[in-house]
């Protein structure tokens, strides 16, 4: 039980039951679908950029409890970004899952994102906790098709 | 849950199968997953391999190991009797006519993809009809469609009701005199729904029109016997039958296999070859271009032979049982709602978890050394009638037993626990 909370922590069910900033975004401008072929995961991202910067974001989608807690606290950790910081973030996130950089969890920019920690023992999940991140980085690079992790 | 028998009150029937003793002949069920002893309820994506047939893989590999039907050494001649013995036991099993009539290929997806191509090529023109139905596995949806896109031909949809079954007056509707084939599978992997393939033969016949059934689930529940059945297509995979992946079976009626022309070109498939011309060889081997899985086929050889040592009525039995205990153990969790709920159904539980995604529920069922299948099922379809993006789903094999199920009701309710539920 105590490892399984280790992926299942408060935080992230929290964030699974009550997705913060959920929903369409009317005055986006950028926008991108991504898909979990394997799972049906879906999530889509929508953006209001301010030049460089993430002005406002949004997500819809439907899914297991962590790629919709990652999408939520995705949303809340790179509003206000820029497409510079953003991409960052995202590099380090990535090395946290995959644990390929232990210190990956003391950088501060991380934050909360810490929580994900948890997902490395679980390597068929990560592609759960990255579908959002893969969505926003087409949605940055204004991709128009879908995005799939597969 | 109440539905924990009292032993005493249940006497075993006089040719029940002996759970304890079957296990021993499964080395890969004598495991510890996360540090709980293993509970595979999986057995719908590929089953466990018994002693008998990874013996017949090794014995194969050390002993016979050779080409068949290319050499006169005695090697080469062992391989080809112990390939050839394979097919007739597959014969036996499904009660064909002929050993002709069983092709040996990679598994269900070939099988089918096989009579997509070459029936498709002989007998499907624009405007012509293959009929389906709505809850097939990818691999019985997506070859007719590819069939259909290159011949201008159309796929029709036979509908299933909320319980998952299906609808026959629908189906029957959906039979007309542009109808070339109907692939129906016999047992549904997504819903466990047990289709009645006699009535859709018979109703399929009186048109005239062949049928061909997607064995890959029914084989290691339901005893077939495509003469009794008069199907004219039956396709099943090796591994799901306890045998090893990469080999599966077409079964096909002789007159159809005959008006066929090959699925693929190579050694073995013809009688002689010039530049000129051609001449395909006879039945089976028409079918069977070059090098086939021979140590595959010897192994579902002894899979056929194992189960049925054991007896398919008894394990029908067993299963049968489980699956009773196992619908009543879940259906009181809150929350749990079971989809598939067929009058005539086997070996298969799907379910979501209200507020629980299922691969959730999957990694939770993990940690408790429990494997399940979460998903789609390659059959989106399904989801989609059924209004949910994926299930979580329980299959039975005969090793499975009641401390099980019990194992997976604990297992569930600490996914309740953990999510708050
Ligand atoms: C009903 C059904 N049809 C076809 C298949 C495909 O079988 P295979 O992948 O062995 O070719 C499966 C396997 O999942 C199945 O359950």
């Amino acid at each position: 039980m105590t490892d399984l909370r280790d992926l299942y922590q408060e935080v992230l069910l929290d964030h699974s039951k009550r997705p913060r900033n959920f929903g369409v975004l009317e005055d986006a401008d950028h926008m991108a679908v991504g898909h979990n072929p394997l799972c049906g995961d879906k999530v889509v991202v929508y953006l209001r950029m301010e030049g460089d910067r993430i002005a406002e974001i949004r997500f819809q989608g439907q899914g297991c409890a962590v790629s919709q807690a990652s999408a939520s606290m995705m949303t809340e950790s790179v509003k206000g970004k820029t497409r510079a910081e953003a991409e960052a973030l995202f590099e380090r996130f990535h090395e946290l899952l995959t644990g390929k950089e232990p210190d990956a969890a003391e950088a501060p920019e991380v934050g909360k994102l810490t929580i994900f920690a948890g997902v490395r023992k679980y390597p068929v999940r990560v592609k759960c906790a990255t579908l959002a991140w893969h969505t926003l980085r087409a949605a940055l690079e204004q991709k128009t098709e879908a995005v799939s992790t597969e | 849950m109440s539905s924990a028998v009292d032993p005493a009150c249940s006497p075993t029937p006089p040719h029940a199968l002996d759970v304890e003793r079957v296990r021993e002949d499964f080395p890969a069920l004598r495991q510890q997953v996360n540090g709980k002893p293993l509970v595979y309820l999986d057995n719908a994506a590929t089953t466990q391999k018994p002693r008998p047939v990874l013996e017949a893989l090794r014995r194969f590999y050390e002993a016979d190991c050779s080409n068949v039907h290319r050499g006169v050494h005695t090697l080469s001649q062992r391989a080809t009797e112990a390939y050839e013995r394979a097919r007739e036991l597959v014969r036996r099993f499904l009660n064909a006519r002929s050993e002709e009539e069983i092709i040996f290929v990679r598994g269900t997806t070939e099988a089918i993809n096989l009579v997509a191509h070459s029936f498709g090529r002989h007998r499907v023109r624009v405007g012509d009809e293959i009929l389906i139905s709505a809850m097939e596995h990818h691999s019985n949806i997506v070859p007719w469609q590819i069939l259909c896109e290159e011949t201008g031909a159309r796929l029709r949809v036979a509908p299933i009701n909320d319980e998952g079954e299906l609808l026959l007056e629908e189906f029957e509707r959906l039979l007309t005199s542009r109808t070339r084939l109907v692939a129906i599978t016999h047992l549904s992997n997504a819903l466990g729904t047990i289709v009645p393939v006699r009535e859709v033969v018979r109703l399929a016949h009186e048109r005239g029109i062949p049928v061909l059934l997607d064995g890959a689930q029914a084989v290691a529940h339901l005893r077939v016997d495509v003469q009794e059945l008069d199907c004219d297509f039956y396709a099943f995979s090796g591994h799901k039958l306890y045998g090893p992946t990469g080999i599966g079976v077409l079964y096909g009626k002789a007159e159809w296999l005959e008006a066929m022309p090959p699925y693929q070109g190579g050694g073995d498939m013809i009688s002689s070859v010039t530049f000129e011309k051609t001449t395909y060889n006879r039945l089976p081997y028409k079918f069977e271009a070059g090098t086939p899985h021979i140590a595959g086929a010897i192994g579902l050889g002894a899979a056929i032979e194992y189960v049925t040592a054991l007896g398919l009525e008894v394990i029908a039995a067993h299963e049968r049982d489980l699956l009773a205990y196992a619908t009543e153990a879940v259906s009181g969790i809150p929350g749990l709602r079971l989809i598939g709920t067929a009058r005539e159904k086997a070996s298969i539980l799907s379910f979501t978890l209200e507020g629980v995604h299922p691969h959730d529920i999957g990694t939770i069922l993990d940690h408790e050394g429990i494997a399940i299948r979460a998903g789609h099922h390659c059959a989106q379809p399904v989801m989609e009638r059924f209004g949910v993006p994926a299930t979580a789903r329980v299959s039975f094999a005969l090793y499975n037993k009641r401390e099980e199920v019990d194992a997976l009701v604990r297992a569930l309710e600490k996914v309740r626990e953990v999510f708050g539920r």
